[in-house]
């Protein structure tokens, strides 16, 4: 009996997993080992709560739990935890090598790729003080930070992390800037009006939203920590805290020499297959999604679920020589700001017209569609979780502008 | 089969809605609203899924 090595224990991972054992019609599940690595010393936690109740002091970070993580026992898996894999060797014909930090080796017949991203830092040496949010030690770190009451948070980078995190620190009273090197919140992949709304829903909230200045070098005190932030513009924040959000990289770095095929991401067919007797899922896979005829890669909650279910039954029609189903979902995502839910669902681009569809962008509840010619490729809705939830299903059948636009016509 | 939902868990984001309309319902004020508590069989499929979809796993499905 075999053996089938999922590298990540995180969300798209375990459900890879699950999916490994649960098979599918036709399909029975696997019934070799499963060995499941994550570099992480304790299981990692569900990553959302991290900056929003965690991070706000209202959780335990124990409560930030993968769906998934009372149900492990029964999955009968081989969970070593704080332990990295380090290289993957190329196919064999009949099995491929993993090779582990402790210097052993894993003889397998699958892999799953679920190694999702990590942080990008800023440049120079580490500072007390400043941090990123990915891990549960990193939200815990910030927020023994933030309980010591400091004078006032920066955040760098005002993407939707960045965002969540700047909304926490303001629901605990802290003073905050936001600090954005483009002249627009998330510029580069949505239409600026998203962007120009979120740096206003901050304004109210009493935050300092700084766009269009970079940041040039952290200062620090004599006691190593941080004591103000220097930006490209000249002006200086003083700070004693600073939240980095400034984007994340997929890590692939120990893939090299795997044969497979790595560009910001590990890149796969249409079916989650990246190469022989491998299958990626989640923060790391890059794919051709057949349904938007475009190739992305994906760093949502809900994909790392539904397409690590995906990859582990991909792997299965891989071992017993079968062709896989195409994966076209159409992404969705949320963020909690503030009493804000803003939720995004489809593909959009930065030049993407927005067609607003309901309520207004100034009462902070509203729904838009975004147009490319005769598509729509995305919906985006604060406080309107019903619009965006109907609108994704249309989009799920077709992208049709008329058709999903036909939705939001008013009725009389 | 019975629908029940933990409302403590629920963050009304619609996932259940978009996918079994007839069952569920998040309406203007922001709650979700279960239509339907003892749906017919032939909606079976659709609860189950949404139940599954559930990012809070706040659906349970009773036989
Ligand atoms: C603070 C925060 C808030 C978020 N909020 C939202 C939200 O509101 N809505 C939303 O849709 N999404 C949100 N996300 C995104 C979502 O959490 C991610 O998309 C999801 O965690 C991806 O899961 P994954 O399993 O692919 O990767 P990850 O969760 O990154 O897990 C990858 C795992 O692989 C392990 N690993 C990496 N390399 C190795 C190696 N070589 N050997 C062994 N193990 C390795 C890592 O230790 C890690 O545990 C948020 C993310 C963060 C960080
Ligand atoms: S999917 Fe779950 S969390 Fe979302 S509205 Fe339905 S029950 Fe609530």
């Amino acid at each position: 009996m075999g053996t089938i090595a999922v590298v990540g224990a995180s969300l798209s991972g375990l459900h890879a997993a699950e999916a490994l054992r649960a098979g599918a019609a036709g399909a029975p599940g696997y019934e070799g080992e499963v060995v499941v690595l994550d570099a992480s010393p304790t299981l990692p936690p569900d990553r959302p709560p991290l900056s929003k109740q965690v991070l706000a002091g209202e959780w335990e970070l124990a409560q930030a739990k993968v769906p998934l993580a009372d149900r492990l026992g029964e999955l009968d898996l081989d969970l070593r935890l704080g332990t990295t894999a380090t290289w993957l060797g190329p196919d064999g014909g009949d099995g491929r090598t993993l090779g582990l930090d402790d210097g052993t080796e894993l003889q397998v017949e699958g892999v799953v790729l679920a190694t999702g991203a990590a942080v990008r830092h800023l440049p120079g040496p580490p500072l007390g003080g400043v941090h990123a949010i990915r891990t549960g030690e990193d939200a815990v770190a910030l927020c023994a930070d933030l309980d010591a009451g400091p004078s006032r948070v920066v955040v760098v980078g005002a993407g939707f992390i960045g965002a969540e995190a700047a909304a926490t620190c303001r629901g605990r009273g802290l003073e905050v800037t936001m600090l954005e090197a483009a002249s627009t919140p998330m510029v580069r992949v949505l239409p600026p009006e998203v962007g120009a709304f979120v740096a206003d829903l901050h304004r109210d909230q009493g935050v300092d939203v700084r766009l269009g200045t970079g940041v040039e070098r952290l200062e620090a005190g004599a006691d190593g920590r941080v004591r103000a932030v220097h930006l490209a513009d000249g002006s200086v924040v003083e700070a004693d805290v600073v939240v980095v959000g400034i984007g994340v990289v997929p890590q692939t770095g120990w893939l090299e020499g795997s044969g497979l095929q790595l560009g910001d991401g590990v890149v796969c067919d249409g079916t989650m297959l990246a190469g022989p007797r491998v299958v990626a899922c989640g923060d790391v896979a890059r794919w051709p999604n057949p349904h938007f005829g475009e190739e992305m890669r994906v760093e949502h909650w809900e994909n790392a679920v539904e397409q690590g279910g995906h990859a582990g039954r991909r792997l299965l029609d891989e071992l017993a020589g079968r062709p896989g189903t195409p994966f076209g979902p159409v992404p969705w995502f949320w963020s909690d700001q503030y009493d804000r839910k803003i939720q995004l669902a489809g593909r959009p681009a930065a030049t993407d017209e927005f067609v607003l569809v309901d309520g207004t962008v100034e009462e902070r509840r509203f729904a838009a569609l975004f147009r490319r010619g005769d598509r729509c490729t995305a919906v985006l809705g604060v406080n309107r979780p019903r619009h965006v939830m109907q609108a994704r299903m249309q989009l799920a059948e077709s992208l049709a502008w008329d058709a999903v636009a036909a939705r939001f016509a008013p009725t009389d | 089969m019975k629908v029940v939902v933990n409302f403590d868990l629920c963050e009304s984001n619609a996932v259940c809605m978009g996918i079994a309309p007839e069952v569920f319902e998040v309406r203007d004020d922001d709650f979700l609203y279960v239509l339907q508590e003892e749906p017919g069989e032939e909606l079976r499929d659709k609860v189950v899924e949404a139940a599954r979809r559930c990012p809070k796993q706040a659906i349970v499905v009773e036989d």
